[in-house]
């Protein structure tokens, strides 16, 4: 079979750039493939799929070696326009993606580019609208659509065409873990439906590998493993940690094999193995059957002690006594919301787009005003906003912030360098430095959707920050999509929905007996003992092992 | 961000306006903008005033139509000031300031400020109808069917659109982040050029983003390609869809009624409307029944509400 992508010895320099950001890459896809890129943040994943697209060089320039073939037609003689008939491509930000007002207008416009007449036009975006779900939205504004209704729509655009290929760059990072899980449905229903060849880029692998075919990892713009999900996984546990999915991870540490591309599969591991009794739960140390879901029960050290109630001090550091937030003309996006915060205590701040986690934080900081209800807080509350890009406003590092706040953080070797070049995790920790300041510490730390587009270990350093902030006393609360990243920060969660709290309780609580907002861990385990990370899940397991080996 | 910069901008919403194909909506707001323009007559322009508002609230957006009359205001008592100020013409002295040097005698007259108010009535009406029409046509629709004459320039302008509330959102991301800094936003002309230069360079890197997305689209595409030709069973389903709706029909009526009575009334002499030098306006039967004629021309396509759900 003809590869319906291929890359020949391709290396390619981003203008000004001296490291490549490919280099000597070779690869084929075949059609009906569906196909994992995976690597930390800045190792050329984004730049592989501009290149499939044609985007590189054409549009961004540089210097290219090698020869790119998509559908036989090769890059360097067909532009993006020619390309995009063969391919259509879903990138992080959908708003960047829609370019016009109306969701029809949008679905129409590759089609009315690529010169089809109004009946073929009016067919495609019926079809595409149908498939995808969105038919309902096609009259309405692109204003108006929540993050996840835009990346359906953006992916419609993308399909609207017809490709055989379909290039996506981290396209579940602004979403909440429902609608990512659905778009991931979605991508899986059309590469076996309609046997869209898929090439997807994703940080969070726990959310797709298992419906990946093959998993292409890249290290410094070369390709470091290239094989099947599990493959993959026996690869990243030697070479590449930071690659690992928590599942992975759980049974790397428990000594199980094989490693898992998915909670199925780990759970039909488990159960073979008679670690996980028939209800689901997982034999417990004390040889008592924990309960499937919501388990609160303290296991060894699996259940981080105090969690619920802030275990570093009892001072008071917030409080919400029932603050709407209530548009002139519009929705109450805040409906008598309570909330405590004690200082040192570290919550994570849960829910889907649009329950109002960000008006929450946004109230704390004092950027809105409630429409009704109070808000307390002991001192200062720093808020770090979404895109930390937004706070940069000088030509060089230092100037951003002082010296000490720069030190504190562990720029100082960076002064000299232009913040915009910065990567992701330092980008993240420059705009922490800013809204923490240098003087008086705030009483209250929040951070909205910190981790966008972050890989997992810039994503544990952030965590070891926060939980360090914590520990000096300050409150720290994150809202995020992130249930892993949650429970490696957060002693408890709040669970928002309509602009209420729903549910309030320790991590191990709130983040172990669900589905969505659950880490993988977890999910594996059915909630048991509360376990929520791999490491204490395996601790978890090896008690288990011990006592099924006894028996 | 949708609630906070969308308000003024297209939103389908149900109403006989918004129901109407976008061709006919702007015909019916070029039809008002010419009547207004014809129009001198202060009780017929504030008869239309009240029907444009009107049609406004029945097209539920009479808040955004309320806000765009803080704008009018704006605009119209600095005219009717410099209009009293500088109008020599008008007889009936109401304040004298005394001799203004090179200006003459600061004489300010009745019929001044009379015809400063119409001229101020008649913008304001002006910026009601624009508004009333960019929050009630679909913008895409319309160019749609400009792309006919020229693709790229449809799609540059639809694309502008586009980019507006993008930016004022970004804008907007970026003002409140530097409120969040613990010593508030960089102050001084200095701090807020560098404000200015963020967020340029923000909205460059959105820009970048776009056009990467229309690369793809096939836009670079769209100037080499020429749509297929339609084949019998096309122009027969195309004569099947571009039949008129009953909204579009009473709209296109409306339009020609409107620009009909202002032409009569224009004519005809009963909007006569003279300001200098002595204040002119006759109100008889025949100009109280054009207002009347007027308001129902206008508003009278609002009546039949069936099939105006999205």
């Amino acid at each position: 079979m003809n590869p319906i992508l291929s890359f020949e010895n391709v290396s390619y320099h981003y203008p000004g750039a001296e490291r490549p950001a490919l280099d000597g890459v070779s690869l084929e896809l075949h059609p009906g493939e569906l196909c994992l890129l995976a690597s930390l943040s800045g190792h050329g994943k984004s730049t592989l799929l501009r290149a499939a697209s044609g985007l590189v060089p054409h549009f961004y320039g540089g210097r290219f070696a090698g020869t790119v073939r998509l559908g036989g037609l090769d890059t360097r003689e067909h532009g993006p326009a020619r390309l995009g008939a063969i391919a259509g491509a879903l990138f992080q930000d959908p708003e960047t993606q829609l370019v016009t007002s109306s969701v029809r207008a949008e679905l129409s416009l590759s089609l009315e580019s690529r010169g089809h007449g109004p009946t073929a036009v009016a067919r495609g975006v019926e079809e595409v609208a149908l498939a995808l779900g969105i038919d309902a939205l096609l009259s309405r504004s692109v204003h108006e659509l929540s993050g996840g209704e835009q990346q359906r729509v953006a992916l419609a655009a993308a399909l609207a065409g017809g490709p055989s290929v379909l290039l996506l760059d981290e396209p579940t990072s602004q979403l909440d873990p429902v609608a990512g899980d659905e778009l991931i449905g979605l991508l899986r229903r059309l590469n076996q439906e309609w046997e869209t060849t898929i090439l997807l880029a994703e940080h969070r692998l726990e959310r797709c590998l298992s419906v990946a075919d093959r998993v292409i990892a890249l290290d410094r713009g070369r390709i470091a493993h290239d094989g099947d999900p599990a493959s993959f996984l026996d690869w990243a546990g030697e070479a590449a940690p930071d690659l690992q999915t928590p599942g992975a991870k759980l049974f790397a540490l428990s000594g199980l094999r094989p490693l898992p591309v998915g909670v199925r599969q780990a759970r039909a591991s488990l159960r073979e193995q008679g670690l996980l009794i028939s209800s689901g739960g997982v034999p417990a140390a004390d040889g008592e059957a924990s309960s499937p879901r919501g388990s609160t029960r303290r296991l060894g050290g699996a259940h981080r002690a105090a969690a619920a109630t802030g275990s570093r001090g009892s001072a008071e550091a917030l409080r919400m006594r029932g603050v709407w937030h209530e548009i002139r003309d519009g929705p109450a996006i805040l409906r008598g919301v309570e909330l405590r915060m004690k200082a040192g205590e570290s919550v994570a701040l849960m829910g889907r787009n649009g329950a109002g986690k960000s008006t929450l934080l946004r109230h704390l900081a004092g950027l809105l005003e409630p429409s009704r209800g109070r808000i307390e807080c002991a001192g200062r509350v720093a808020l770090l906003l979404q895109n930390p890009g937004d706070y940069f406003v000088h030509e060089r590092v230092s100037d951003e912030t002082s010296p000490q706040a720069l030190a504190a953080a562990g720029l100082a070797p960076l002064a000299a360098r232009n913040p915009r070049d910065l990567s992701g995790g330092e980008r993240q920790r420059l705009a922490l430095a800013i809204v923490a300041g240098d003087g008086e510490a705030p009483a209250v730390l929040a951070l909205d959707e910190p981790t966008r587009g972050m890989d997992r270990a810039a994503k544990r350093e952030l965590a070891g920050i926060l939980r360090a902030r914590a520990g000096t006393g300050q409150a720290v609360i994150v809202a995020t999509h992130d249930p892993e990243f949650a429970a490696a920060c957060a002693d408890r969660a709040v669970l928002m929905a309509d602009g209420r709290v729903i549910a309030d309780g320790s991590a191990s609580e709130l983040l172990a007996g669900g589905w969505y907002f659950a880490t993988e861990t977890s999910r594996i385990l059915g909630g048991a003992g509360g376990a929520l990370l791999p490491e204490q899940g395996a601790e978890l397991l090896r008690r288990g092992v011990a006592l099924e080996a006894v028996a | 961000m949708a609630l906070g910069t969308s308000a003024f901008f297209y939103r389908r919403l149900a109403s006989p306006l918004h129901a109407t194909r976008a061709g006919v909506g702007a015909t019916w707001a070029l039809a008002l903008t010419a009547a207004t323009i014809i129009l001198f007559h202060p009780l017929l322009l504030l008869a239309m005033a009240v029907a444009v508002i009107a049609a406004g609230m029945a097209s539920g957006v009479g808040p955004a139509l309320a806000r765009s009359a803080c704008t009018a205001a704006i605009v119209a008592v600095p005219i009717v000031a410099v209009n009293v100020l500088v109008s020599r013409q008008g007889l009936t002295v109401f304040a004298r300031l005394g001799d203004l040097g090179p200006f003459g005698q600061g004489n300010l007259t009745v019929e001044a400020a009379a015809y400063g108010a119409v001229i101020a009535l008649k913008l304001s009406l002006l910026i009601f109808i624009t508004t009333l029409a960019s929050l009630t046509v679909d913008p895409d629709e319309l160019l749609r069917a400009l792309r006919r004459l020229s693709f790229r320039s449809a799609l540059t302008a639809s694309l502008s659109t586009r980019m507006i509330p993008l930016l004022a959102a970004d804008s907007q991301r970026v003002a409140e982040a530097q409120r969040t800094r613990p010593g508030g936003a960089p102050g001084g002309a200095r701090g807020r050029v560098a404000l200015l230069a963020a967020i340029l360079a923000g909205s460059l890197d959105r820009a970048m983003d776009v056009a990467a997305t229309l690369e793809l689209r096939g836009f670079a595409a769209a100037r080499l390609q020429r749509p297929s030709r339609r084949s019998p069973a096309l122009s027969r389903s195309r004569g099947r869809v571009s039949r008129f709706s009953r909204h579009d029909i009473a709209f296109t009526c409306s339009a020609a009624a409107v620009l009909a009575l202002a032409l009569v009334g224009r004519i005809g002499g009963s909007a006569g409307f003279r300001a200098y030098p002595l204040l002119d306006v006759r109100i008889g039967a025949q100009t109280l029944a054009l207002c009347a004629a007027l308001m129902a021309a206008i508003l009278l396509p609002f009546c039949d509400r069936r099939g105006i759900e999205p």
